[in-house]
């Protein structure tokens, strides 16, 4: 019943928009075409001039009024993300002086320039200092973001420092998994066809490296101030680590890892107290469309201090001593039932 | 539809004088309206489709945001929509990439490419150019029949059990590759596949007949140099086509192997729903090159044809000749050959090598250049002319406006060292709607109210155009202005539901806003929809043969062109099609012999 009533509002909306646009084309005809239609040039020459200035105040409230959602530039929480905060802050200078002056020229000329039975078009095809000017400038412009920018990836997309830690990061319909290397910082070899349900990431146990790895899913524990290197890599689809306080993103892609590196700048306590909201938390988002679940795969990152990341890998076992435990006590219970079922034909003779 | 029922095609100058032109034989209306071959009605044919086309992808677009507006409200019409796939009123998670998908595919492809410059390429380059028909307009009509085929196909997707494709526009694998890792990558997908087989066929055969025709059927004195620009655009729109969209069925016909005979060009090492595929080696990357390479150049083949038709309309209504011709037509050229060159700033944060990437960073930000001179070629156009507000004036004055807000966010993603921060967010959908979405449906909407005239001879009622393009104008910039803000907030896109999201979860209001705004602006597309409908039949009509006082051939035809265009000769060219303005005289057209003291003669 809603519905019919708003398509019948609807429905006569348009048609009193309609009859007023048929009204105006008759209403024009007798009052002389030439006539109306130069009215018409002069409301919309007014309208235009309005668009602008209305437009630029409404680009002023719009920041105003959102300013404080958006990631503040130079706020970001990692040593590759303050560069690309810096790159944003060069690009939105000049984008926004340039966005200012065409946009003002262009409504400003329409206003001025409108049909005026006083003035003629003037004849104007070209003027080749005019256009060279006009190439020459914005390429040294873009030279420069061009020679900001570059620098600037490299250092970020550059190999990660030696020492850099390595996480693991596996994603895949719709969690994160994680897998640290235990005491020999070496992450042990993997290969998908060894994914079980005791091993989800295909760890290939004859790798003694593989022994100490600890692994984690949903959350990951990250040391302040020391140089991360994360290794990605995708179970089934594309996905994406997005890790929007850091700035930093890279896809996961089956069969082929990938890497990328920075330094976390602050712990996860220091910036909820920073923004004075305890319920912070740094999260990973998937930024590649990965399914049906693809809004839901979420991850959370606890960057905290060394000790208190020691005292947490020290609480973990690594996913090899857990499979052998779990062996052991399988052996165990096989082991005491053979020894029964002996005792017992024992007793029976 | 046989060819001796279709009048003969003129191709080259010395036959001007042949009699043959329409007329003289008898059409039926199946020949005239369905199977026709004639370039106006074919173009019209692409120009309804599309706008049904638009018409369904735009209402997905108000549909789901509907749930991103209002999430956890219940919509009936939802239910009254899709049925099952929301159920209750809710969209479901798979529907809703569903929809975006189709969303993103009807409009870049069946709207934007076969729409705008489908419709405008074949109305306008014989009109333009002095040419009773296309090269060849059994291909032409082919052409047309190609993308029908597409979109009953595309059409028949949406009514599958298990719904249509739902991998995104982009259909990246291995999602769209492994039918178990969602319902759209079951059949849906595989329908997907085949209606862009098609429309590639479609879109090759027009493209092949507009380069050619282009080349070869001008008339006498029309030297390539005195074309007007929507020609010069539409050619190298074709010729982006023709070398790029062969490279995505490639791509396409790969991934229908992947899917259906076991192949492994994009598989790897997947461990899909507990269940190890034996496939190793493939790449899932290099479907992203492949696609890029079209997709990238798809984004010019949408704006181009929009650029050339805002020149011949800015030019036109300022009364003024276009400013710098030969720069204007120079920057077509180098946004054409960089078009090819810069494919790869969709995939900076893949894993691609960084020393490639740097090199893509600076052939994309070499495009801000000739975008630059062709903004300040507009703006300069403007300067004093003596300007005329019909809606196709007001259109391309928002083109410009758009294209330059567009344009400069584009300086952001293109530099690689921001794009690992934007990519794949909100930012990137403001961006793109704005210059590629928006931007060419204003020069496709500047196209029609200004050649309507030519088209139906009659007029498009004005009022309506004025509301049309005021309601869209503002309402573009509230939808997608703020956007900007969510994506520098690091909301990635193609998110239905923040709530669970801690930093991502503060633009209720904004959301709802933009939803409301959207349908506001959705119904008066509507509005412009009906004013094309009712104005075909029942417009005012067109009393002089060239109303808007244009210099280009099309307007020295009769107000109602049959087959063949011009009875009698075809008119022969002495100028460039931009003097107004010149030797104080109000216009010139093409036509015109150059007086005997005229100044500078182009």
């Amino acid at each position: 019943m809603q519905v019919f009533f708003i398509i019948a509002i609807l429905a006569l909306g348009f048609l009193i928009v309609f009859q007023i646009a048929k009204a105006s084309e008759y209403v024009s005809v007798l009052r002389g075409e030439e006539k109306t239609r130069k009215q018409n040039n002069r409301v919309n020459a007014f309208l235009l001039l309005a668009f602008l200035i209305l437009g630029l105040i409404g680009v002023y409230y719009c920041n105003e009024r959102l300013e404080g959602k958006i990631l503040a530039f130079g706020s970001a929480d990692s040593d590759h993300g303050l560069l690309i905060d810096k790159m944003m802050k060069i690009s939105l200078i000049i984008t926004g002086i340039v966005f200012f002056i065409t946009q003002v020229l262009l409504f400003w000329f329409s206003y001025k320039y409108q049909e005026s039975d006083n003035r003629k078009a003037y004849f104007y095809p070209h003027n080749n200092k005019l256009e060279l000017i006009w190439t020459v400038i914005p390429a040294i412009t873009l030279t420069v973001l061009v020679t900001f920018g570059i620098v600037y990836w490299f250092k970020i997309t550059g190999d990660a420092p030696e020492g850099a830690r390595q996480v693991e990061v596996v994603g895949s319909q719709f969690k994160w998994e994680f897998r640290y290397p235990g005491k020999d910082k070496i992450l042990g070899k993997k290969y998908y066809k060894k994914t079980t349900a005791d091993n989800p990431l295909g760890q290939d146990w004859d790798d003694v490296n593989n022994h100490d790895d600890v692994y984690g899913t949903g959350e990951m524990h990250l040391v302040v101030n020391k140089p991360v290197e994360l290794v990605i890599y995708a179970k089934d689809v594309i996905h994406d680590v997005g890790l929007a306080h850091f700035r930093m993103k890279m896809d996961a892609v089956p069969g082929m890892p990938t890497r990328m590196w920075f330094t976390p700048t602050k712990t996860s306590k220091q910036k909820a107290k920073e923004l004075g909201n305890p319920e912070f938390t740094y999260e990973i988002s998937c930024d590649q469309m990965c399914g049906a679940g693809h809004t839901r795969m979420r991850g959370t990152v606890i960057v905290e201090t060394q000790e208190e990341f020691d005292l947490w890998m020290a609480t973990q076992k690594p996913k090899y001593a857990e499979l052998m435990e779990a062996k052991e006590k399988n052996e165990a219970k096989v082991d005491t039932t053979a020894a029964k079922t002996v005792a017992q034909l024992e007793i029976k003779k | 539809m046989s060819n001796a029922a279709h009048p003969e095609v003129v191709t080259t100058h010395e036959v001007h004088h042949d009699e043959h032109h329409a007329h003289h034989h008898k059409e039926t209306f199946i020949t005239k309206y369905i199977f026709s071959q004639d370039h106006k009605t074919i173009g019209k044919q692409f120009l309804i489709t599309g706008i049904i086309w638009a018409i369904i992808g735009g209402l997905f677009s108000v549909l789901f945001r509907l749930q991103l507006g209002f999430p956890g409200q219940t919509f009936p019409i939802l239910e009254t929509f899709f049925g099952k796939n929301a159920a209750g009123g809710l969209i479901t998670p798979e529907f809703y990439y569903a929809l975006i998908t189709m969303h993103g595919t009807v409009l870049v492809f069946f709207v934007l490419t076969a729409g705008l410059s489908g419709t405008f390429a074949n109305i306008l380059i014989p009109l333009q150019i002095g040419a009773r028909d296309m090269a060849s307009p059994f291909l032409n009509m082919l052409s047309y029949w190609f993308f029908f085929i597409a979109s009953i196909i595309m059409i028949s997707s949406l009514f599958v059990q298990t719904g249509p494709a739902s991998g995104g526009w982009t259909m990246y694998p291995p999602l769209s590759a492994l039918h178990d890792a969602g319902e759209g990558s079951k059949i849906g997908t595989d329908l997907w596949l085949i209606s862009m087989a098609m429309f590639i066929v479609s879109s090759l055969l027009g493209g092949l007949n507009y380069i050619t025709t282009i080349l070869n059927m001008r008339t006498k004195g029309l030297s390539m140099t005195r074309l007007p620009l929507p020609i010069w655009a539409m050619f190298f729109t074709a010729v982006l086509g023709v070398l790029s969209f062969p490279v995505l069925l490639s791509g396409a016909i790969l991934l229908l192997f992947d899917r259906n005979l076991g192949t492994s060009f994009y598989l790897s090492d997947i461990v899909v729903n507990g269940q190890i595929l034996p496939n190793e080696g493939g790449s899932a990357i290099l479907f992203q090159h492949l696609f890029w390479f079209l997709g990238h150049p798809e984004v010019y083949i949408i704006l181009l044809p929009a650029m050339g038709m805002v020149s011949e309309i800015l030019s036109v209504n300022s009364r003024k000749p276009i400013f710098g011709y030969m720069a204007m037509l120079g920057s077509l050229f180098a946004i054409a050959i960089l078009a090819f060159l810069v494919w790869a700033h969709h995939m900076f944060v893949t894993g691609l090598n960084p020393f490639l990437g740097s090199i893509f960073v600076l052939l994309t930000l070499l495009i801000a250049v000739p975008s630059a001179i062709k903004v300040f070629n507009w703006l300069t156009t403007l300067w004093r002319g003596n300007i005329r507000f019909t809606p196709a004036m007001l259109f391309a004055i928002g083109f410009v406006s758009l294209f330059i807000s567009g344009g400069l966010t584009g300086i952001f993603l293109g530099n690689s060292t921001i794009d690992i921060h934007l990519h794949d967010t909100m930012f990137v959908v403001a961006h793109f709607h704005i210059v590629m979405g928006v931007a060419s449906f204003f020069g496709m909407f500047a196209g029609v109210y200004h050649w309507f005239p030519k088209m139906y001879g009659r007029y498009l009622n004005k009022t309506l155009g004025y509301i049309h393009f005021w309601v869209t104008m503002i309402g573009a910039y509230l939808i997608f202005w703020p956007m900007h803000y969510q994506g520098l907030a690091g909301m990635p896109r193609r998110y239905l539901d923040k709530s669970i999201w801690t930093n991502f979860n503060v633009f209720q209001d904004l959301d709802a806003m933009i939803t409301v705004v959207s349908i506001i602006v959705f119904a008066v597309q509507l509005l412009f929809v009906f004013n094309f409908f009712y104005s075909m039949f029942k417009g005012r009509k067109v009393t002089t043969p060239n109303p808007w006082g244009a210099n280009t051939l099309e307007w020295t035809t009769p107000i109602n062109p049959g087959h063949g265009n011009w009875e009698g000769e075809i008119p022969e060219v002495h100028r460039w099609p931009y003097d107004y303005g010149k030797d104080g005289r109000e216009h010139i057209m093409q036509t015109e012999k150059p007086g005997a003291n005229e100044s500078e003669h182009h």
